[in-house]
């Protein structure tokens, strides 16, 4: 077993298998940072380079340790966001990355289907690290793994994602993987965040926080952009954190082992109150941990099937 | 002498089909008839083939001047030519804008030099396209702009849109609205819906289109003024004009080809010439569309060429630049997904691409009959074949048709009496 395409691209399309490979993977590569000494010869004479065009601390973080712990040459690439607008052809940058010897790609970009160009272009391998508004398969992969180990299973949990839905590539790739794998997902936020025909994608729509909440095994906050509100989208940030603010009262309408989660970084106090962000059914420090372990596997699955391809 | 020989006609004014030879002399139709015995020195031989009057396209971009890179008078009527158009109207918004009687002339010269395609400018209906201060449309209409546009952008003030269609009303000028209201569409590229959600895109809603649709019908019916609507897309711009009609508002407008055959699905792979404006909508408008053109709604296809550069195609989906190079795929298209298809017949095709644009553009051509202007093509409706871009005479290789299986071909084109397309080959 083995993933299908040269890409991670997204959630959408993946099968439960492939995701079920990804995860069970990345339980043996949890297992190695466990480890006092956290080093495998995995991705030895591999390179990994990192290509983005937005800010991320944690997420390049996390592809790199990912690829020095599994002993890769890793390179960062940062290319502004206003660089895309400057007409630096995105196509000539991947082939310059990748004829300097790069297995695998990880690009963020600003704008959707950004890195489906680049993986059309470039025989590397292309992991999504976050494009436009589309996907972000690898923070969807890592609460998936999260929920997984916490709850044993993801099929027929109940999954309440709170929030900005029409703006969170994390939201998309989540209701993409969480519906594969047969849970149900539930999403939630104001009107004017919720993109047109999301039933189609298999998900309840709720207008109606505690609605969406209640009997949730896993509730999952959000980050709100502060330039929504600006952008008339909301009347106020106030508002929205009356209505759609994830705290201890609401909670209460979860189930009571119920595992809160976030994306981060967090805006506290606004999607989410800090005693419930830092109580004990928070799991989002853990996400970050595992979101290490994910990036491991896949990682090796990619450059693994490279290798079974070329003998 | 010119003889067209053993095809079948539809003349554009007979209701049905009938097998004829066409003798032309210069640049004139001499004769109509069946079994013409003549010594015309070139023969066309239309054996098994149908001839039309050549099709007229009253919306396309030709580029020059200012963006040659994309396109020239000389590619671009040679391109029409390889689709069956003998007379193309295009849109003023070139660099600089085609907003003055010079700049008209300039065009109309360019598209004589090339012998190709006949060229009917449209000029703008503000300065610089701005939206704001009018054109001097007596003297656009002097030099020979047909109709004006500020296509590519719509005119968001509604009070400079209404000085506009009565300004012109007075100088019996013809406005053709790009209907798209800016905030409404805001930084969406493609059409808002399931797709849109799906592909994580912002989308642009119907409704930026609807309710300019419906603002200038408004307009045009207080003023009793003539107006045309650019490339209608939805069903609910259908069906606004469908009741506009009824009440007698002296609304025209156009679709074009890949309103009818092609939907948002077709965005799924983030394939930028996919990307055009207004964009591609549902299955349901596309029936919509379907329903327009067979009942009348809809006047007329046109092509809205739009040409653009490789590189301007080959980016990220958000940067691309809109539009589809439109002229070489449109006669097959309108005959794969409406003729075959059962939508409209053979002569009403000739009529929304031949006749009736020139009535509304008020230009010669769209009918086959003694004593007029020679311009005739003849088609292979039996042929089938794959669309391949880089056998394009266009510039702009950007068509997601590319690839795809298409019936009926234009394979002669004749431009006042030349053979200006011989076997699909090119020959100015
Ligand atoms: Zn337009
Ligand atoms: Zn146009």
């Amino acid at each position: 077993m083995a993933l299908k395409n040269k890409d991670l691209l997204g959630l959408r399309g993946l099968s439960k298998d492939e995701i079920e490979e990804i995860l069970d993977t990345a339980e043996l590569m949890k297992y190695i940072l466990e480890q006092d000494h956290k080093r495998t010869p995995h991705l030895q004479g591999r390179s990994i380079v990192t290509l983005f065009y937005e800010n991320s601390t944690r997420t390049r973080l996390s592809f790199e340790l990912a690829s020095k712990y599994m002993s890769a040459s890793m390179a960062n690439v940062s290319a502004s966001s206003s660089s895309v607008a400057k007409g630096e052809s995105l196509i000539d940058t991947g082939k310059t990355i990748e004829s300097m010897g790069a297995d695998v790609i990880v690009i963020r970009h600003p704008v959707s289907g950004a890195p489906h160009l680049l993986a059309k272009h470039v025989k590397a391998s292309v992991i999504n690290a976050g494009d436009g508004i589309n996907e972000h398969p690898t923070q969807a992969l890592l609460d998936m793994f999260t929920i997984r180990q916490k709850k044993g299973t993801l099929c027929k949990l109940k999954v309440a994602i709170i929030g900005d839905i029409l703006h969170s590539r994390v939201a998309r790739s989540n209701i993409w993987g969480l519906t594969t794998m047969g849970a149900e997902v539930r999403v939630a936020g104001p009107a004017t965040l919720i993109p047109p025909d999301i039933e189609g994608m298999g998900v309840k729509v709720f207008y109606n926080a505690d609605n969406a909440i209640k009997g949730a095994d896993v509730v999952m906050g959000l980050r709100l952009q502060k330039e929504r509100q600006q952008k008339g989208l909301l009347p106020s940030i106030r508002e929205y954190t009356s209505l759609f603010g994830i705290n201890r009262e609401r909670m209460l309408l979860a189930r009571k082992d119920a595992l809160i989660m976030h994306p981060g970084p967090i805006n506290r106090g606004v999607e989410i109150s800090s005693d419930i962000a830092d109580g004990e059914q928070s799991s989002i420090n853990e996400q970050v941990t595992n979101g290490v372990a994910v990036r491991m596997a896949l990682l090796y699955l990619l450059t693994r099937r490279n290798k079974d391809a070329m003998h | 002498m010119l003889c067209i020989k053993n095809g079948i006609v539809v003349d554009g004014v007979s209701p049905k089909p009938y097998k004829a030879d066409i003798l032309v002399d210069g640049d004139k139709i001499v004769e109509i008839d069946y079994g013409l015995s003549t010594s015309a020195d070139t023969v066309i031989d239309a054996t098994g083939k149908y001839v039309l009057p050549g099709l007229v396209d009253a919306h396309c971009h030709l580029r020059e001047p200012g963006f040659e890179y994309k396109e020239d008078i000389g590619s671009g009527t040679r391109s029409a030519v390889a689709g069956g158009f003998t007379s193309i109207a295009c849109m003023p918004n070139t660099k600089p804008v085609v907003d003055n009687g010079a700049l008209v002339r300039f065009i109309k010269m360019r598209a004589r030099e090339e012998e190709a395609a006949k060229v009917y400018p449209i000029a703008a209906v503000t300065k610089g396209l701005n939206g704001e201060e009018l054109t001097e449309m007596w003297e656009l209409k002097e030099a020979g702009a047909v109709a004006l546009s500020d296509d590519g952008r719509p005119i968001m003030n509604s009070r400079i849109m209404r000085l506009a269609l009565q300004y012109a009303k007075g100088l019996h000028m013809l406005i053709i609205s790009h209907c798209e209201d800016l905030e409404l569409a805001g930084d969406g590229v493609m059409n808002e819906g399931y797709m849109s959600t799906v592909l994580g895109f912002k989308g642009i809603s119907r409704a930026a289109e609807e309710v300019m649709v419906a603002r200038d019908i408004i307009l045009a019916e207080t003023l009793d003024a003539p107006i045309h609507i650019a490339h209608v897309s939805t069903r609910g711009s259908v069906e606004l004009i469908r009741q506009a009609k009824r009440r007698g508002v002296k609304v025209t407008c156009e679709t074009a080809p890949h309103y009818f055959s092609a939907t948002d699905e077709w965005v799924d792979g983030y394939d930028a010439n996919t990307k055009v404006n207004p964009p591609l909508r549902t299955g349901d408008d596309v029936e919509a569309i379907k329903e327009g053109l067979r009942d009348g709604t809809i006047d007329i296809i046109a092509t809205d060429h739009a040409p653009h550069h490789r590189d301007e195609k080959e980016v990220e989906y958000s940067l691309a630049a809109s539009g589809i190079s439109g002229f070489e795929t449109a006669f097959s298209l309108a005959y794969t997904h409406l003729v075959e298809a059962g939508v409209i017949s053979l002569p009403q095709l000739v009529e929304k691409m031949s006749k009736r644009p020139a009535e509304i553009l008020n230009i010669e051509g769209g009918k086959l009959e003694v004593g007029k202007t020679a311009d005739i093509i003849v088609v292979d409706l039996a042929r089938v074949f794959t669309v391949d871009v880089s056998q394009f005479y266009s510039k702009g290789k950007n068509s997601p048709f590319h690839g795809h299986t298409l019936k009926g071909k234009v394979v002669h084109t004749i431009v006042d009496g030349r053979v200006i397309m011989e076997n699909e080959r090119i020959t100015v």
